[in-house]
């Protein structure tokens, strides 16, 4: 159970807390039935000759967010349609109130077309191109104008009561080192099982950190199809590095990861693949897919932080769960990123990055089970408006996982 | 330095390898615990960092490694109980495009 003062009620005494029991939240009800933990007018540039464009319009109207990024023109076949999935699960993500839709005007990645997908969730939808509103200054003018009236629409809507079971939540690690498999990764693991025994979702992902941990999760798949998608997805994910000729671990893992103490792939999957805890896998999903399926899924993307966060966030995570042993800024524009430090030094050493530590289970301090209802707390306060520090250092990160060349 | 206990953690009773949960000087005896009621005693031969591994047993060049019970990697040398075990004498099995012969 935690307090929170969002709704205020004066009483003789003073200000009446609400008291909100453990496993709810106060969230935003979108058209659609989704819920949303933020309320955010998205400026989504559908190509990299708007996100100047973009940037400006949140310089101008507050309530806005938007982030820079490299992709949307000259891609084609399976490449554009990542990217293009990526743009769409962005603006449908419930916590985004409604979106102005920004391109150029004649790149492959149309501004028009993703506004059409994105507008089929309910939410409000603009699109501005900078080539038919006769330049720059226009676009951003005119951008800015629309997004002062969906700022305005979203600041009346109230939060209202919701359960955990609507929450999709993201697990990531980054920055490794060797207590992530030994306290965070395993609190986050219980977590997870608890978000599944309420009824709600748990993203794990990753796949090239999970290679040398498969057949630990393929025993745990809920059918034989999901069974099968874990070998093939890990055969597809290692032969990229096969084919490439090099050993892996010229990239993975990094110069930290090995700093640490972790000496090869296969010992980081294993402690990654503790984020998972014990539940059920019910589905596995494709890079910034939706999941169809509740409970624990598992989204195929690589071990790059920024790529592998903008996917689950794009599969509709409202909330992500981050655990890190060398430290990490990351966030995301429109999910709040709960960053955690699986060792003490760290969490004491990048305090003004990290929200909340595990290392207290590597002194022996605190058990999993003590620093995963911490964690599960948080969960509840962040999803009804506590920001993280990652939010609060406007660290919009976003990049797509490219799988194709660029033409 | 005698009456100091340093700390370390087995994560499976199978394994070749603990993991130091602070840093521990070269020629320090040092306990481990494999199990609830197994343990032994060894003498580290290097300094060992905070979250790195050490030898528990001795393992020969060739031969698998264990850590949380399953495969982490290969030895690329003989190890002796209480060495470093890092990426100088364990060499990841997996995603080695760099083995493969090509034409």
């Amino acid at each position: 159970m935690f307090m929170c003062t969002i709704w205020k009620e004066l009483e003789e005494e003073g200000i009446k807390l609400l008291e909100i029991e453990e496993g709810k939240f106060l969230g935003y009800r979108r058209s659609n039935g989704k819920v949303g933990v933020r309320n955010h007018v998205l400026i989504l540039p559908t190509i990299t000759c708007a996100t100047q464009a973009a940037k400006q319009i949140t310089e101008l109207v507050d309530g806005t967010v938007s982030f820079i990024h490299q992709h949307g023109c000259a891609q084609v076949g399976d490449d554009y349609e990542q990217t293009f999935r990526t743009y769409v699960g962005f603006g449908e993500n419930p916590n985004v109130y409604g979106v102005i839709v920004l391109g150029l005007g004649c790149e492959t990645h149309q501004a028009k077309s993703v506004a059409e997908e994105i507008a089929k969730s309910g939410k409000p939808v603009v699109t501005v191109s900078i080539q038919d509103h006769g330049g720059t200054l226009t676009a951003i003018a005119e951008g800015a104008k629309e997004a002062t009236k969906l700022v305005q629409e979203a600041s009346t809507q109230l939060r209202e009561l919701c359960d955990f079971s609507e929450l999709i939540i993201g697990t990531e690690c980054g920055g490794s080192d060797a207590c992530s498999g030994l306290s965070a990764n395993p609190a986050v693991g219980a977590v997870s099982d608890k978000i599944v025994e309420k009824g709600g979702t748990a993203i794990l992902a990753e796949t090239t950190e999970l290679i040398g941990a498969e057949h630990l999760l393929a025993n745990r798949a809920s059918n034989d199809k999901v069974k099968k998608r874990v070998y093939e997805v890990i055969e597809s994910m290692e032969n990229r590095s096969m084919q490439m000729g090099i050993d892996i671990r010229t990239g993975n893992p990094s110069p930290g990861n090995i700093d640490g103490g972790l000496s090869s792939l296969e010992e980081k999957s294993l402690g990654a693949a503790n984020k998972s805890g014990t539940s059920p896998l019910n589905q596995i999903i494709d890079y910034a897919e939706e999941p169809t399926e509740k409970g624990l899924v598992w989204m195929d993307t690589p071990g790059h932080d920024i790529e592998q966060l903008t996917g689950m966030v794009a599969g509709g995570a409202q909330v992500v769960l981050f655990t890190s042993g060398r430290g990490t800024p990351t966030g995301s524009p429109i999910a709040p990123v709960i960053k955690i430090a699986t060792n003490t030094p760290m969490f004491e050493r990048m305090g003004e990055n990290m929200d909340l530590n595990a290392g207290n289970i590597i002194e022996g301090t605190e058990t999993v089970e003590e620093v995963a209802n911490r964690i599960f707390n948080e969960i509840g306060l962040v999803s009804t408006g506590k920001k993280t520090k990652a939010e609060i250092l406007k660290q919009h990160d976003f990049g797509i996982w490219r799988i194709g060349p660029t033409f | 330095m005698s009456d100091h206990i340093f700390r370390s953690i087995v994560m499976k009773p199978l394994d070749d390898v603990a993991v130091a949960l602070q840093e521990i000087p070269d020629g320090t005896e040092i306990e481990v615990h494999f199990s609830e009621d197994q343990t032994a005693k060894l003498v580290l031969k290097e300094i060992i960092s905070f979250g790195h591994k050490f030898a528990i047993r001795t393992i020969n060049k060739g031969s698998e490694i264990k850590k949380y019970g399953e495969v982490i990697g290969r030895a690329s040398r003989d190890i002796e109980i209480g060495q470093h075990v890092h990426v100088h004498n364990l060499e990841g099995i997996r995603g080695r495009g760099d083995k493969i012969v090509r034409d």
